[in-house]
């Protein structure tokens, strides 16, 4: 039998303690203005953010970046022109040719780093923002989907890319004439709006929320 | 609360590592869970030491491959040349780009390496028990976990070159071996860095029976930032 089925078996102190995830320091539980940040007196690790923005801004931001996300792998990066011939190349015309070379371990990270771990991360958050800010209602399975959420986030690169990108375009550029893509502009843009995202998000609100999300209509 | 109770683990409390909700399992409970976010609780990460020490030494091993062996090879004009990691760098360099090599060299070089000495530093003290700059450990730790995606660079720069450069008998560029390598030490360091607890650095530091602790305070005694 697990903690979650009882609530009798595991006495949260949740309302009054917390302890600092570096340290492990047991302090009281910071009342924060919003914009304030605590830090563990021990080790310097923020305890706890308050953000000014709410949800409105990160389901906002959710959106421009898979809107965003769709362009930048619906059209070409770029596009060369070596004695005529020209070329265009996506993100998964390049995870394809690395498949067909043989390399299909770099064809997979590249793949999952780039690709399937930033949509995923969109797509986790905007299902359990989009019900609970509209609605003020947990959808099913909420919390393990929020979980995923935030173990997934090291592994979406997309502004590492967008690096990649720039140190391709450079070495690329006394090869041959380059024309930037479209996806070139959005995976900029995709850039911006996920790192606006993970700046704007307070996850501790969402999962306060997704304890109680009754009290997400009355704010 | 007892005497010293500075720590949750002293306080008999669990800190989910996931949603930071902190609670006391009962006493019965084998594998208990987070009552919000479900993850499954532990006192310290699961054998933290011994799961980072063979991360660590594996991307050591990889670590050989990716430098010595080719990234990529670009043929321009059937003229092929096989590119390392340090010959991209300086290819950068013979073009007059400084900025771009320097943040080349950082992100595939000075990284890797950095990470890879601090993790078996941090290892080390754990394990002979060191207390000696705890806070200076921990953000040693946090800055290598949180700079060691940078270095998965070169991997994306070689899959656009692949991806857009596909010009038959003009050019082409292909990945070589040492890619493979040097993305396994880039994932291989990354888990490495998640599997390491910087809470067993704290743990050395408990006031022993009969000792003062310079480092614990009264409990709320947080910094305020604006
Ligand atoms: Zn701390």
């Amino acid at each position: 039998m697990t903690a979650r089925s009882g609530t009798g078996e595991y006495a949260v102190a949740e309302h009054t303690l917390v302890a600092c995830h570096d340290c492990d320091l047991l302090f009281r539980k910071p009342r924060l203005q919003p914009g304030q940040k605590a830090r563990c007196p021990r080790c310097g690790a923020v305890l706890f953010q308050r953000k000014r923005s709410g949800m409105d801004q990160s389901l906002a931001l959710a959106l421009t970046s898979l809107v965003l996300f769709m362009l930048a792998n619906a059209y070409p990066l770029l596009r060369m022109n070596i004695a005529g011939r020209v070329q265009e190349g996506s993100l998964l015309t390049g995870i394809e040719e690395l498949y067909s070379q043989g390399y299909w371990e770099i064809s997979a990270l590249v793949f999952v780093v780039t690709f399937l771990a930033p949509l995923a991360k969109m797509l986790c958050l905007f299902y359990v923002l989009l019900p609970l800010r509209l609605l003020g209602l947990r959808a099913p399975k909420a919390e393990l989907v929020f979980r995923w959420t935030e173990q997934l986030s090291p592994w979406a690169m997309t502004e590492v890319f967008m690096l990649g990108i720039l140190v391709a375009v450079v070495k690329l550029a006394d090869l041959a004439a380059l024309t930037p893509g479209i996806a070139l502009y959005s995976f900029a843009g995709l850039m911006v709006s996920m790192a606006a995202g993970d700046a704007m998000l307070d996850d501790h609100e969402v999962w306060e929320r997704l304890r109680s999300p009754r009290e997400a209509t009355g704010d | 609360m007892t005497k010293h109770a500075t720590t949750a683990a002293e306080a008999g409390y669990l800190l989910c590592h996931c949603c930071h909700l902190l609670g006391r399992p009962e006493p019965g409970s084998v594998r208990p869970r987070c009552p919000r976010c479900g993850a499954v609780l532990h006192r310290r990460k699961p054998d933290s030491l011994a799961r980072t020490w063979a991360l660590t030494l594996t991307a050591y091993i990889l670590y050989i491959p990716a430098n010595l062996l080719p990234i990529m090879t670009v043929t321009m004009s059937g003229r092929g040349e096989p590119d390392t990691i340090l010959s991209g760098v300086k290819e950068l360099i013979v073009g007059g780009m400084w900025p771009l090599a320097l943040l080349v060299f950082f992100a595939s070089i000075t990284v890797p390496v950095l990470k890879l000495l601090v993790l078996t530093f941090l290892l080390l003290s754990v394990q002979f028990g060191s207390r000696w700059r705890p806070w200076e450990r921990t953000v040693l730790y946090r800055l290598t976990e949180s700079v060691g995606r940078w270095s998965m660079i070169d991997i994306f720069v070689i899959t656009i070159l692949v991806a857009v450069v596909e010009l038959g008998a003009l050019a082409t560029i292909e990945a070589g071996p040492g890619a493979v390598a040097f993305g396994g030490v880039v994932v291989v360091t990354m888990f490495a860095a998640m599997s390491f607890d910087p809470r067993l650095i704290w743990d050395r530091m408990a006031p022993k029976d009969g000792e003062v602790s310079s480092h614990s305070r009264p409990e709320g005694a947080y910094r305020m930032q604006r």
